[in-house]
């Protein structure tokens, strides 16, 4: 039980006749470097709602970091990490007024927010830019440091919603190297992704075509399954049959 | 006649403290379907404004369909379609809305072009009642292409088509540019997918404003000093660091399931050697293979000589 990190049995969202997400199970382990892929409207979004505590679901059960998704929302969100390539830093803000910022929301005390502030500008190294606008910084370093942000007040758990979309392929790769990092300290990563190539780099992938989850294994064994070299191939077979065609 | 021409644009931003295009110079064939390839910040989204005349260049000049982007940009306003990176349709007017808006201000009618929409149109005209604004995403990027398409451009611009579009879709909506193509329109189209540059006519790749290659996707790769390995085993993440303490290495990057290994010369490129080095580090189950290189293993590759 203790090293789960995230449980979902048969989880479910409907709204109205439409079924969001259909009675999906899997687990993640901790420390794990999940890959959350599907087509745009299979469900991934609502399914990751549900997880991050925003939403509840229609029947089924699923816990995050322990906690019971439809009574400890609360819970859940304060022990979670969560960053999408949308919406991640104040641009108007500076960089160490983002993590202030951040990090007093997640209720660390001052002394911490100075002693991680100033570990995190280290680790990035880009601590000669601790008074810089976000908003000037090159997307790179923004990505980098949003990341680092979700994770400042160690949650079990980071979510990390389409994390590299847009930004360079030298970037993109540095944005693993940090994905890694966080699983060898022991936090979770459950990643959703455009780029197939990416997927290979998790431990377990799951695939949701409208609003199942079609395929769950580590990316060899789906390979395998799929008699196909890349998970590309893998994904372009399963989602190629899908009958929601909103989107 | 060229669709485009550009010649030593340079657009800067701030009083001239941010240069985000610098010194810019290529040319679009008529019919042929061109692509600017680079991340975001590179400087694509100001090169289309440029070209649709929506900015003013600092320096240098710029034709589209043989029309001045200064002197002559209500010209040019008249044959282009333009699909802008962020979805820019009226939330609040229906798809067929949408479509007969676009179709009026450029004096034509859906029905007189519908050819040329149709096998996209199609997709979506099942929901032509609904509100653009409650559309989901590769709807709206269909209704957005056909109203870019409604007045049979001569020139295309799509900044972007597919970001944040999954593989399918991509798929999909490039096949609809083939088809495009084959009607005779030039396409000018960025996009932040390497994989998506195999499919156009000819590259350019951009980064911090600069174009560092011009040339079509075979003779792009071509161009890769020295030999690419694929190399994989057991433990890739611990593979990772073993081959990028490799005195012979180049540079060593993720690619999917394999690491591509790079040499500072062809000597370098030794397996047998390699596989000695690699074995002694306790790394097993070992696959090391050449292979030809990329579109972004040469993009890594010129811009890492930029950065560094």
């Amino acid at each position: 039980m203790d090293n789960i990190a995230i449980k979902a049995d048969k989880l479910t969202k409907r709204f109205g006749d439409f079924v969001a997400v259909d009675a999906i199970t899997f687990d993640v382990k901790q420390g794990e470097i999940f890959g959350f892929v599907g087509a745009n409207g299979a469900g991934k979004t609502t399914a990751m709602r549900i997880l991050c505590g925003l939403s509840v679901p229609t029947s089924g059960t699923a816990t995050v970091a322990g906690f019971d998704v439809y009574k400890q929302a609360e819970e859940i969100k304060k022990n979670i990490g969560y960053m999408s390539q949308k919406f991640s830093l104040y641009e108007d803000l500076t960089v160490m007024e983002n993590i202030t910022f951040y990090a007093g929301i997640y209720g660390l005390s001052d002394k911490e927010i100075k002693d991680r502030g100033a570990e995190l500008l280290d680790r990035l190294g880009i601590t000669a830019e601790a008074k810089t606008f976000v908003g000037s910084l090159p997307l790179g370093w923004k990505q980098k440091l949003a990341f680092s942000v979700a994770v400042i007040h160690r949650p079990k758990i980071v979510f990390l919603d389409e994390p590299t979309g847009g930004v360079d392929p030298v970037t993109r790769r540095q944005f693993w190297d940090l994905i890694y990092e966080a699983s060898d300290r022991g936090i979770t990563a459950f990643v959703t992704t455009h780029y197939m190539d990416e997927a290979e780099y998790c431990g377990r992938v799951s695939v949701m075509v409208d609003g199942r989850i079609d395929a769950f294994d580590t990316p060899a064994n789906l390979k395998k399954q799929f008699s196909v070299n890349s998970m590309n191939e893998v994904f372009y077979q399963l989602a190629r049959g899908a009958k929601r065609k909103a989107d | 006649m060229s669709a485009i021409t550009l010649d030593n644009i340079t657009k800067t931003y701030n009083k001239g403290t941010v240069l985000a295009v610098d010194k810019a110079t290529f040319e679009v064939a008529e019919g042929e379907t061109f692509g600017l390839i680079g991340p975001d910040g590179a400087g694509k989204t100001s090169i289309f404004r440029v070209l649709t005349t929506l900015l003013l260049a600092e320096s240098g000049n710029a034709t589209v369909a043989g029309f001045d982007v200064v002197k002559e940009y209500a010209k040019i306003r008249d044959c282009i379609g333009y699909m802008p990176g962020r979805f820019s349709l009226y939330q609040d007017l229906t798809v067929e809305e949408n479509l007969n808006f676009f179709a009026t201000i450029f004096n034509t009618s859906i029905k007189e072009n519908y050819d040329l929409i149709k096998d996209i149109y199609v997709q979506i005209e099942p929901f032509k009642d609904r509100r653009a604004g409650k559309l989901s995403g590769g709807m709206k990027q269909k209704l957005a292409l056909c109203c870019a398409l409604i007045h049979k451009p001569r020139v295309l611009f799509l900044d972007e088509p597919t970001t944040g579009v999954d593989a399918v879709s991509r798929v999909e909506f490039w096949d609809m540019l083939k088809r495009l193509k084959h009607q005779g329109i030039s396409i000018l189209v960025s996009t932040p997918y390497m994989d998506e540059a195999a499919l156009c006519d000819k590259i350019a790749l951009i980064e911090g404003g600069k174009i560092l290659s011009i040339a079509s996707p075979a003779d792009t790769v071509k161009k890769y000093p020295g030999k690419l390995f694929a190399v994989k085993s057991a433990n890739m993440h611990k593979l990772l660091q073993d081959l990028r303490s490799y005195e012979g290495t180049y540079s060593c990057f993720t690619f999917g399931d394999a690491m591509h290994l790079s040499f500072k010369q062809d000597a370098d490129a030794d397996v047998s050697k390699l596989t000695a080095y690699l074995t002694a580090k306790g790394q097993t189950n070992l696959e090391i293979a050449e292979i030809t290189a990329g579109i972004e293993d040469y993009f890594i590759r010129i811009t890492e000589k930029l950065n560094g």
